[in-house]
């Protein structure tokens, strides 16, 4: 019935928190449309529901995720455009097989960097990217880096405090 | 004071927090169900029509739709207060009102389908402004609504809840004045509490009669009770909470997509999860009340004042649900704030052709502050009164009194928050920075710097009933049921503190059962700042319950009585000799205890919070840049520091401060559209421009519960609006009344502004 999916050049390859994910394009609720942002592919289809999706449309940050060492917006972006590409989530962050959590996740829940908890994973990829770029940001670094993420019950301070530390830690 | 308690005022490690930062908390729109169905809703393009001819047979065609319904499909439920608005009516009352409903099996193919009804209204005259609304020729909105005055009064507050301030002799009040001033006064700009995550609802209906709902509700119980009534009173309703990404009061208001959800389930027999989006969330759901005051002060030299006179008008929008509770609780805290003998303040509930005004934070009393205190500060002006001394002269007392939102009258009973005021002015610097009226503190070329304070406090702290349990189980743990979601304030992990301390159990033999109504009791739920001493009262009494059971359980068979044991750790002890012990098991493996607790409302409590801000203003460009901001409070015992420096840090978010330099909602009144509703054009603070924020907390004891604490959360965001435009007022010398300040404003005020626009801004 959907035999043109399996065809080679029909599919999609993701790589997702090191996961390598083959998908078929078409409607079906399993496959990738043209349609579909990597944030709903991310979410409805391969069930990485850590993603949040707040504006859907490239304003709050809350869909941050990280490809290929940059952050992106994935409400902003198309899945097909991202074929051959490695996006890490906020699923991704923890150790595999440890669970041990990442030091920056460690930090937010010792200062108690969030209160609703929304926004929360995309403020910890927006600072994972900095960290990897910039491992010890000054304050004003760290805000600017967070400057496109929405919090509404005002975490900043609180995050703000995290993120330093978690960048002392990686020095 | 933390030092006497093992978990009470220490920062412990939210229960919910590796789920948080890794995740895994599922919100309402992370939940997935076999055969789930998606809901979307057509809305209105029109303020005001009557819908003519639906005709939805190209919708119900596209492969995948699985439902359409439009009013003349779906029972008689009804909302509001009075119950008169219909989850779908025949009458469109504003742009967005819900026209018809989609269920299908994917989002897009409902999206697809709406495009798909086609709709015949014939318009009517609509009306955006409150006072043209109560013009006798102005479009009417309900027939049961007359002038589009809205029914005064709560019935849930009771046959004599509050509706208007009227006490003593306003003539007489005035005739003791030395200064009198008068003028309008309005808040105006509808702000957006605005949580990231967007309003929506998952329904199952089960025939005949029963249906489940999942909500994103701070208070989760009262969906259930809600719905009950919209569904007149003969569907049994379930409601599960789960975490709530955000709140700020507003999704107390989700019974349409709740019953949208359900209405959709019951002509599907699937479960259907519908979500609204960042567009409906800003331009349909909820906002502030617009308020417009015209009124009179009498001010005596020192600071009494001698009389307050009024109208207070109210734009709940087209429908109200609780904004007679907001003017009751408004028109309680403004006495609060203000001792006055002589009182003749009248509010009037007007609807007109824009989407609901709701709960946020702040309920009533901020909006009513927000114009009062600038008619204040005329009066303070004349006198020469420092506002910071007015504020705190006039706050209430312990032996003062108020009316409360059910038209009794309460005597104070907490403490006298002087002290805590004062502790926060220091903090500032006020008396290093205040001035005089009208006069900066300091100018730097074209800058200058201004300082304004600002009060509010809410005797909601005991408003309402709780009830909750406690389960005591033989391996030495305990379980908490209390009808409480988690959505932000830390409020779960905070009821597992209290009862893990009357217990002395480990934290994390402690859990709190999920917010489910089919297994807890009554519960009110976190609203305003009733959390900490209401629901707490509950989990306290709860846990004291079970834990006298199981003394009177154990007490043979240590051979002594159950007042002379103790517990710790799982372990049940005789006082005075921790050696004579036995296990909880020893209740027997096939046994648990059941404690229960029950809170009754207590008036007689009231919060405070004196917020102090320094801004600087731009005078050749307008732009106010917020620096600083001190709260002060004293809450009686802190429960959770981080999380109430939280609390505390959001008087910035959730329609607070900012309400007064850049938020708003631009309704086009020509059209009854909003014009920004999306996060780019409605305006949000960013990180680098945080201003620094001071929280002074103090810790006197309180006649509340056994930990003397009280909360204090929903208030932050309501000194603040008011005591930046002080600050702006202050900065350039001349008085600016209008919210927001934009640049525009602030140059108008200054009559700086080009190109001959229209003045907004100068009173």
């Amino acid at each position: 019935m959907h035999g043109q999916a399996i065809e080679k050049n029909n599919m999609l390859h993701l790589t997702v928190n090191g996961k390598r994910y083959a998908l078929e394009q078409g409607s079906r609720s399993d496959q990738v449309a043209p349609e579909h942002t990597l944030a709903y592919t991310l979410r409805e289809t391969l069930g990485l529901t850590g993603t949040k999706v707040s504006c859907d449309e490239g304003a709050c940050g809350a869909c941050t995720v990280i490809m290929d060492g940059k952050t992106i917006l994935s409400c902003m972006t198309l899945t097909i455009e991202c074929d051959g590409n490695s996006i890490t989530t906020i699923e991704g962050l923890s150790d595999p097989t440890t669970k041990k959590l990442d030091p920056l996740q460690q930090a937010f829940i010792d200062h108690t960097a969030f209160q609703c908890g929304f926004c929360t994973p995309g403020m910890i990829m927006s600072a994972k990217a900095l960290l990897r770029e910039n491992p010890a940001p000054t304050e004003e670094e760290v805000k600017e880096a967070l400057a496109g993420n929405f919090c509404r019950c005002i975490s900043h301070y609180h995050v703000v405090k995290a993120v330093m530390a978690a960048s002392v830690k990686s020095r | 004071m933390g030092d006497k308690y093992r978990f009470i005022g220490k920062a412990t490690p939210r229960r919910d927090a590796t789920e948080i930062v890794t995740g895994g908390t599922r919100y309402l729109n992370d939940i997935q169900m076999p055969d789930m169905l998606y809901g979307k809703v057509l809305r209105s393009p029109h303020p005001h029509a009557l819908i003519k001819r639906i005709d939805k047979h190209q919708a119900l065609a596209l492969p995948g739709v699985k439902a359409v319904l439009t009013w003349e499909d779906v029972p008689d439920w009804r909302g509001g207060t009075p119950r008169h608005t219909r989850v779908l009516d025949r009458k469109v009352r504003f742009v967005g009102d819900a026209v018809a409903l989609v269920a299908a099996a994917t989002e897009g193919i409902a999206q697809e389908a709406l495009g798909l009804i086609a709709v015949e209204y014939e318009v009517l005259p609509a009306v955006f402004d409150m006072e043209e609304a109560l013009k006798p020729d102005a479009p009417q909105l309900y027939e049961e609504y007359p002038g589009n005055r809205v029914t005064p009064g709560m019935p849930f507050f009771g046959l004599n809840s509050l509706t208007e301030i009227v006490m003593g002799d306003v003539e007489q009040g005035f005739g003791q004045a030395d200064v009198i001033t008068e003028g309008q006064f309005g808040y105006e700009n509808l702000p957006n509490p605005l949580p990231p995550e967007p309003p929506g609802a998952i329904a199952l209906w089960e025939e005949p009669n029963r249906v489940t709902v999942w909500v994103s509700n701070q208070a989760s119980y009262m969906d259930k009770i809600t719905l009950y009534h919209v569904m007149n009173r003969h569907v049994e309703t379930r409601s599960i909470g789960g975490p709530c990404g955000g709140s700020f009061g507003s999704k107390f208001m989700s019974w349409q997509v709740q019953s949208y959800a359900a209405l959709l389930s019951r002509a599907t027999g699937k479960p259907v999860k519908l979500i609204l989006t960042k567009e409906e969330h800003l331009a349909v759901f909820t906002m502030r009340p617009a308020s417009r005051m015209r009124a009179k002060v009498g001010m005596k030299k020192d600071g009494t004042v001698t009389a307050v006179e009024g109208t207070w008008l109210v734009d709940t929008g087209y429908y109200s649900m609780t904004t007679q509770a907001q003017v009751a609780v408004g028109c309680g805290e403004v006495q609060i704030m203000v001792r006055c003998p002589n009182w003749a303040l009248q509010p009037v509930i007007v609807c007109t052709n824009r989407n609901a005004s709701g709960i946020v934070r702040g309920f009533g009393g901020q909006e009513l502050k927000c114009m009062l205190i600038p008619l204040l500060s005329l009066a303070m002006e004349k006198l020469a009164i420092d506002p910071f001394e007015f504020l705190k002269k006039n706050y209430v007392k312990p032996g003062d009194g108020y009316v409360w939102r059910d038209g009794n009258w309460y005597t104070y009973r907490g403490v006298d928050y002087a002290a805590a005021m004062e502790k926060g002015a220091r903090t500032f610097g006020w008396k290093e920075k205040w001035k005089g009226w009208l006069k900066p503190t300091a100018i730097n070329g074209a800058t200058r710097r201004g300082v304004g304070v600002g009060v509010h406090g809410n005797a909601d702290i005991g408003e309402d009933a709780s009830e909750a349990y406690v389960r005591l189980h033989p391996d030495g743990t305990a379980m908490l049921f209390s009808c409480v979601t988690e959505h932000g304030t830390g409020q779960r992990s905070n009821f597992i503190k209290m009862v893990a301390e009357v217990l002395q159990l480990p934290l994390e033999s402690v859990s709190l059962a999920p917010a489910d109504s089919l297994i807890n009791p009554y519960e009110f739920g976190p609203a305003g700042s009733r959390g900490t001493y209401a629901i707490g009262a509950a989990a306290i009494r709860a846990a004291e319950d079970a834990k006298g059971k199981l003394f009177e359980l154990l007490a043979p068979l240590l051979k002594t009585r159950p007042e002379e044991l103790d517990t710790a750790d799982g372990i049940v002890f005789v006082k005075g000799n921790p050696e004579q012990k036995i296990p909880w098991r020893a209740m027997s493996i096939d046994r648990t205890i059941t404690g229960f607790g029950r809170f009754e409302p207590d008036y007689t409590l009231s919060n405070c919070m004196m917020s102090f801000v320094e801004v600087e203003v731009d005078t050749e460009t307008g732009k106010v840049t917020l620096l600083r901001v001190v709260n002060a409070t004293d809450v009686g015992q802190v429960i959770d520091p981080p999380g109430l420096a939280g609390q505390l840090n959001g008087c910035l978010g959730s329609g607070g401060i900012d309400s007064a330099i850049f938020e708003e909602t631009v309704l086009d009144r020509s059209t009854g559209h909003i014009l920004n509703a999306n996060l780019i054009d409605y305006k949000w603070r960013t990180f680098p421009e945080l201003p620094t924020i001071d929280n002074v907390v103090m810790e006197t004891p309180f006649p509340s519960h056994r930990f003397h604490a009280v909360g204090v959360g929903e208030i932050a965001t309501s000194p603040g609006p008011s005591a930046i435009l002080m600050a702006i007022s202050n900065a350039i010398g001349t008085w600016l009344h209008a919210y927001p300040a934009t640049p525009e404003r602030v140059l108008a005020a200054l009559g700086t502004l080009s190109h001959g626009e229209k003045k907004r801004g100068g009173a």
